[in-house]
């Protein structure tokens, strides 16, 4: 099986990619709105730390179902973007879009994570004293209110879901286990589930195959590359060899703006991005 | 397919867990009462009023221990304020005890005596009612709701964590405690109240009555025990302990941990204003030196010997540490605090995870499973140390 089995994403929105009705459409609230094909909309972003601007008038498109890579040197400002997107920092000046209507910096991070944006951390973040099965099963979508959480039992549609993703990320066997137990890799692939589970519209990925094996970090790029079309991603690397395999667009952010954007090919050779890279 | 409800409640426990349970009723609402009641004085099973009022006192304390272990243990929410809310479940039902002495007081009036002393005329407006033990009982638990519910928002929503946490519930507590004693509060001021003379008509220092307070409060742990082994199986206690152990994911996965610490938290605090409820009427006495810091700081004590997130080691710790207690305030009354100390600095060190983790640590030895097993259980230590 393949991540193209996993249930659509977009299945509440099914024509975002054909073209909106010639008469407008409605506003719905909290639906995400994808009539311009544009998922995420970053614009004149800047975040100061004392001072420091870790991000600089940052603007940035996602097109909806499109794989994205962002590359750059440490301090670029990569994960602060994430911490942007997610809700975790307010950015000083600039707007946030996820799809034309939803306002990301106006959101908690549950909220934001409710509407669709998944985050899987550079440092692997699972629950480590609770089993394979049951981070997979507190990561799904449903409903996360208390009151739901008192009284939830598992159906056997969702008991589906679980076992279908524990096939995906080769973890089946694992089920039972402790996911502190886990090796690096492992724990990369559980939070990944995790992420499936959420069932997302928008992945952001902050250096998913840091630890990986080589073969790990192969299977990682097919998994991606399937859900691309259906999702939206952003993967964040340092392993180039990784972004050629995603084959997408590349941006290269530097002090906090970006500096390029291209595919890969075109991006190596820019005369800016090397000097950024190799240093002065 | 749903599984019902009952089936899933008797599905948290194992049975191990049901039949103790069960002999625990047993003892508490059978053998108790026939042997303080039925049995004569002389006889060698017969069980003195001195011990019925001390462990129905601790029964109390259990409750507030696996309060505490819900919050502390699954939660990784250390309170250094649970008396208060113990405290303020006394005092809610202390007025309602009160009331019922009516005018068998020193100074026979209608008014509780140290409203007379005050020259006080009429019962102030928060007194309205509390002859009524129904509203007793509603104050008892609501006010102390209420008031964890209002400062965990503010605490919860500003996200204050760890040891910022711990030492806010103590200047509660402490705040709360100087409040109290007062005598313009209205409360009695250092002295409280006591010299209750009756519980719904009843005397309250009969035999018959002690034995009910008595099966009550074990009725209380019972329940509070059944309570929290659900609470902790079902998926809510799963977030609860994803959220103790990595907040921020549980957050970027779509959970508010904000309503679910509150909500924990302020069950906590109206299971322990329970077990204040109860435990006035027994120990026939409450007054500001319940909300004292040192009392807070012991029910951590409690929970921390016996083993947290454990539920039962909590209710064993509580146990225990008053077993101690009551022997050391009578034998070496000067030491009892020494040894309290000692007592938390060597479950700190070499028990981490309590008497519980100590008993599956012996047993896991001697099955020669010791790698794995120690491998856990300091690895959920190192977790619940930093909390």
């Amino acid at each position: 099986m393949n991540a193209a089995d996993l249930p659509a994403t977009n299945g509440d929105n099914p024509d975002w990619d054909s073209g909106t009705a010639e008469l407008g459409h409605i506003l719905k609230p909290g639906q995400l709105d994808l009539s311009h094909k544009v998922i995420l909309y970053l614009e004149d972003i800047t975040v100061s730390f004392d001072g420091f601007r870790a991000l600089n008038k940052l603007s940035l498109t996602i097109d909806a179902g499109e794989l994205r890579c962002i590359i750059g040197p440490n301090g670029a400002g990569k994960t602060t973007m994430m911490d942007v997107i997610t809700g975790k920092t307010r950015p000083d000046e600039g707007t946030v879009f996820f799809g034309q209507t939803i306002d990301l910096t106006r959101l908690s991070e549950p909220e934001i994570a409710h509407i669709g944006v998944g985050r899987k951390f550079q440092k692997p973040t699972i629950f480590e004293n609770h089993t394979v099965f049951e981070n997979l099963e507190l990561a799904m979508k449903t409903d996360k209110r208390v009151w739901r959480s008192l009284f939830a039992t598992l159906d056997s549609a969702a008991g589906d879901r679980i076992a279908e993703t524990l096939q995906l990320i080769r973890l089946a066997t694992d089920a039972d286990r402790l996911a502190g137990l886990l090796s690096h890799g492992q724990k990369q692939w559980l939070e990944i589930g995790m992420l499936l589970m959420q069932e997302p519209k928008l992945l952001l990925l902050d250096e998913p195959v840091a630890g990986m094996t080589d073969d790990e970090t192969e299977r990682t790029a097919e998994l991606f590359v399937s859900l691309a079309g259906t999702h939206s991603l952003v993967v964040v690397e340092h392993d180039m060899a990784f972004v050629e395999a995603l084959g997408g667009r590349v941006t290269v952010l530097h002090e906090g703006a970006l500096l390029a954007e291209g595919d890969l090919a075109t991006v190596q050779a820019d005369p800016r991005v090397i000097e950024v890279y190799l240093g002065r | 397919m749903r599984t019902p409800f009952t089936i899933r409640l008797l599905d948290s426990m194992p049975r191990g867990g049901w039949i103790a349970l069960a002999l625990f009723a047993l003892l508490a609402w059978v053998w108790v009462p026939v042997a303080h009641l039925v049995l004569p004085a002389e006889h060698a099973l017969h069980i003195p009023a001195y011990w019925v009022s001390l462990i129905g006192k601790i029964l109390c304390y259990m409750v507030v221990a696996v309060a505490m272990d819900l919050i502390w243990g699954y939660a990784g929410i250390l309170s250094l304020g649970h008396g208060l809310f113990f405290a303020l479940g006394g005092y809610a039902f202390g007025m309602y005890l009160m009331r019922g002495i009516g005018r068998d007081g020193s100074y026979q009036s209608d008014l509780p005596d140290f409203m007379v002393f005050l020259d006080w005329k009429e019962l102030p407006w928060f007194w309205m009612g509390s002859d009524s033990f129904v509203w007793a009982l509603f104050l008892a638990m609501a006010v102390p709701g209420v008031v964890a519910f209002v400062f965990g928002w503010f605490a919860f929503r500003s996200r204050i964590k760890g040891v910022y946490f711990s030492i806010i519930t103590q200047a509660l507590t402490y705040a709360a405690m100087l409040l109290f004693f007062r005598n313009e509060t209205g409360f009695g001021g250092n002295n409280g109240f006591t010299d209750f003379k009756r519980i719904l008509g009843y005397p309250i220092t009969a035999p018959e009555t002690r034995v009910v307070l008595f099966a009550l409060s074990a009725l209380a742990l019972i329940g509070t025990l059944l309570l929290a082994r659900y609470l902790v199986g079902s998926k809510f206690g799963r977030v609860l302990t994803a959220i103790r152990d990595s907040e921020s994911r549980v957050m970027f996965i779509g959970y508010n941990p904000l309503w679910y610490k509150l909500f924990v938290w302020t069950l906590s605090a109206m299971l322990c204003a329970v077990a204040g409820a109860l435990y006035v009427p027994q120990v026939g006495i409450i007054n500001p030196s319940e909300m004292s810091v040192g009392n807070s700081i012991e029910i951590a004590i409690w929970v921390a010997v016996g083993g947290r997130g454990t539920l039962i080691g909590p209710v064993i710790g509580a146990f225990l540490v008053n077993l101690a207690k009551s022997w050391f305030t009578v034998s070496f009354p000067e030491y009892w605090l020494f040894f309290l100390g000692t007592l938390f600095i060597v479950a700190t060190l070499y028990l981490p995870q309590g008497v519980v983790g100590l008993w599956a640590r012996l047993r896991a030895g001697r099955r020669r499973g010791e790698g794995a097993a120690a491998g856990t259980t300091t690895a959920a230590a190192a977790k619940g140390a930093g909390a």
